[in-house]
């Protein structure tokens, strides 16, 4: 791999809500009223190369919008750092986050929330670029255009207001605002989620074309694993805040390594596969405020022995550029799923 | 066999700015016993509509304008209110996308579900909560009888869902209708309540009616699979029927735009436009201007064409040998 665009080094990103009064005073007597902790992202480390589209793929809970946020400088990291080309993403300390997170650009899943319906189309594009002096004022009604254009809307488009176009429309739209800051990265968080699939195949053509006319480098979060193979080079698995296996798309497809991957991948319904074949994951996703100690997959892994409930795994190599984070990764899991 | 659910013809209308609109179009189709049938289309195809017509929860400015529901027989559009509200929850229950529209928040679960069993059957509260538990234990929640005594916000997504689920069979129904139960919830959870989905109509008997805009779903839980388009079922079989052969041609662009179907990286194949409003149907065939086959002949009213159990709603069915 070149140089990577985006480094991503030991992110953690905890949540704290303080007490409020009432449960202070009762926690006087009960022992409680003590903050709460989330722990949304423990000690991820990713790197990202120029012109690859990694997906992040997870259930609820799992850290992947965070870490969207964390790496669109939206969120500062409790501990590690997130850089891009280079220079971290966000930095408080030094009040330098806005000019750097221009360069990455968000997409998120509604876009029926994430365009102000009293702005015309054209001045919620111009926004942005107007203000970070990315586009000179003169060409500004000429690029709208053509950013409309490339988006697969019509150029007049700009003086409509978002309650006049269509769900796919609007994602076009949410695209096309992202695009206008010339970013280096994009972040698509479920973007093509709340998409009826006809229309979700649209924006999925889209999001292709524009990823090989512009040379995107994108993550592309979801939690759905077959939109996720169709335009993914590599898949991050992320389950409770950590990264548990990181393969490029194929060989994951193809033998999925960790015991959660493999059970994520056995709980997907797809077509075609027949009647009633669930080999549901047993159990719940543990709560983020109490990860359980040791690997936060033990609870529910089939494999799970002494050491899982101990110790936490550490992502270590399985092959030629993909790691897992699971004890059993030195070919244990292939040979006990075997047995069973 | 008598089918447990039957509608046929039913017709829902709603009074708009616009002039009537017709969300449900003539729309018929039969469930049998210990049967899923799968009810599939995209957002604003009248599914939920669908659903919420044959338990009689329309409301104006919208009616149900025409048709029949019969429940092992007895026709729900004939009867009085009240004798409707007896069979709500008694022969047909319903499951929502969101369980917090079903649970109340300031009720313990068990208080909410021997309610729900003394309005049906009267017994004594503690006989009741035994019903409850027992119902919770059928939907697979661990520890139902500390489940009883918890208030819906302590429990997960998941969980709420199942005891809506639990709710719905109380009074082992005949039918049941679960509208998107599953969409809401993480795809390892979503697993668990389908195989038990499965496993209950197999057991109980009870007919399902699952209406979601998930094929995949569908494709691996239903027997039976009707895909809606602009209000109409425009087309109707088994599940391997319609997914492994369908004739009409916007069911084979659906299965056609799944990524998960093509080799990963290119370019999907895609229904061109947009679902249409229902204000504002093209004469004739709703798909006709998306559609690749169609032609003039595509303006007049299409007809149903029935091959084995098959049914189409289309002037050009695809042919399958």
């Amino acid at each position: 791999m070149t140089d990577p665009i985006l480094k991503i080094d030991a992110v953690s990103k905890r949540f704290t809500r303080k007490p409020g009064l009432a449960e202070r005073m009762v926690g006087r007597f009960t022992g409680g009223g003590k903050p709460i902790t989330v722990h949304a992202l423990t000690d991820v480390s990713l790197d990202v190369a120029k012109g690859e589209v990694l997906g992040i793929v997870g259930e609820s809970g799992c850290g992947k919008s965070t870490l969207g946020r964390v790496i669109a400088g939206i969120h500062a990291p409790s501990s590690g750092s997130v850089a891009l080309n280079g220079r971290p993403v966000a930095d408080e300390r030094h009040g330098t986050v806005h000019k750097l997170t221009t360069q990455v650009q968000m997409i998120h899943q509604d876009p029926f929330a994430s365009l102000n319906p009293r702005m015309k189309v054209g001045e919620t594009l111009a926004e942005g670029p107007r203000y970070h002096g990315i586009i000179p004022a003169d060409q500004v009604r000429a690029r709208i255009r053509a950013l409309l254009e490339q988006v697969g809307l019509e150029g007049a488009y700009a003086d409509r207001l978002p309650h006049q176009f269509s769900g796919g429309q609007r994602q076009r739209i949410a695209i096309a605002r992202a695009l206008a800051m010339q970013p280096e990265v994009l972040v698509l968080d479920e973007a093509v989620a709340s998409l009826d699939v006809s229309i979700q195949a649209q924006v999925l053509n889209l999001f292709m074309d524009l990823r090989h006319d512009l040379g995107l480098t994108a993550l592309f979060i979801s939690h759905d694993l077959s939109v996720v193979r169709h335009v993914c080079d590599r898949v991050a698995i992320m389950y409770l805040g950590r990264l548990v296996e990181l393969a490029p798309a194929d060989q994951l497809y193809a033998d999925p390594r960790h015991p959660y991957t493999q059970a994520l991948f056995a709980s997907i319904p797809t077509v075609g596969t027949g009647r009633g074949r669930f080999e549901a994951i047993k159990g719940e996703i543990p709560s983020p405020i109490a990860p359980p100690p040791g690997c936060p997959f033990h609870p529910r892994c089939p494999f799970a022995g002494p050491r899982c409930r101990a110790e936490a795994p550490r992502l270590t190599g399985a092959g030629p550029a993909r790691t897992v984070a699971c004890h059993l990764n030195d070919g244990g899991v292939n040979m006990q799923r075997g047995a069973a | 066999m008598t089918a447990a659910l039957d509608v046929k013809g039913l017709t829902t209308r709603f009074e708009t700015r616009a002039g009537h609109v017709t969300a449900v179009n003539d729309v018929s189709f039969a469930v049998q016993p210990g049967r899923i049938m799968g009810l599939v289309g995209e957002s604003g195809s009248g599914k939920s509509v669908t659903g919420f017509s044959i338990l009689g929860l329309i409301d104006a400015p919208g009616e149900v304008s025409a048709g029949a529901v019969l429940i092992d027989g007895i026709d729900l559009r004939q009867l009085s209110d009240e004798d409707l509200r007896k069979m709500r929850g008694r022969k047909v229950a319903m499951v929502f996308q969101d369980p917090m529209m079903t649970l109340n928040p300031v009720l313990r679960v068990g208080d909410q579900m021997a309610m729900a069993v003394r309005v049906h059957r009267p017994m004594s509260k503690p006989d009741a909560l035994d019903h409850a538990r027992k119902a919770l234990e059928v939907v697979g929640i661990p520890s139902p009888a500390e489940r009883l005594k918890a208030y819906p916000h302590q429990l997960s997504g998941g969980m709420r869902q199942r005891v809506a689920i639990a709710m719905a069979l109380l009074h082992s129904p005949s039918v049941i209708i679960a509208d998107e139960a599953t969409t809401a919830l993480d795809v390892s959870i979503q697993g668990q309540i389908l195989a038990e989905v499965r496993e209950l109509a197999d057991t109980t008997g009870a007919a399902i009616v699952w209406i979601t805009h998930d094929l995949a779903v569908v494709s691996s839980l239903a027997d039976d699979i009707c895909v809606m388009y602009a209000g109409r079922i425009v087309e109707r079989g088994t599940a391997e029927q319609v997914i492994g052969g369908p004739r009409h041609p916007y069911t084979q662009g659906l299965l056609d735009s799944i990524p998960a179907l093509h080799e990963p990286g290119r370019k999907l194949p895609q229904i061109p436009g947009s679902t249409p409003q229902l204000s504002r149907l093209p004469e004739g065939c709703p798909f006709r201007p998306r559609c690749p086959r169609a032609t003039d002949l595509c303006r007049t009213e299409p007809p149903l064409d029935v091959r084995d159990e098959q049914a189409v709603l289309c002037h050009h069915p695809l042919e399958r040998a």
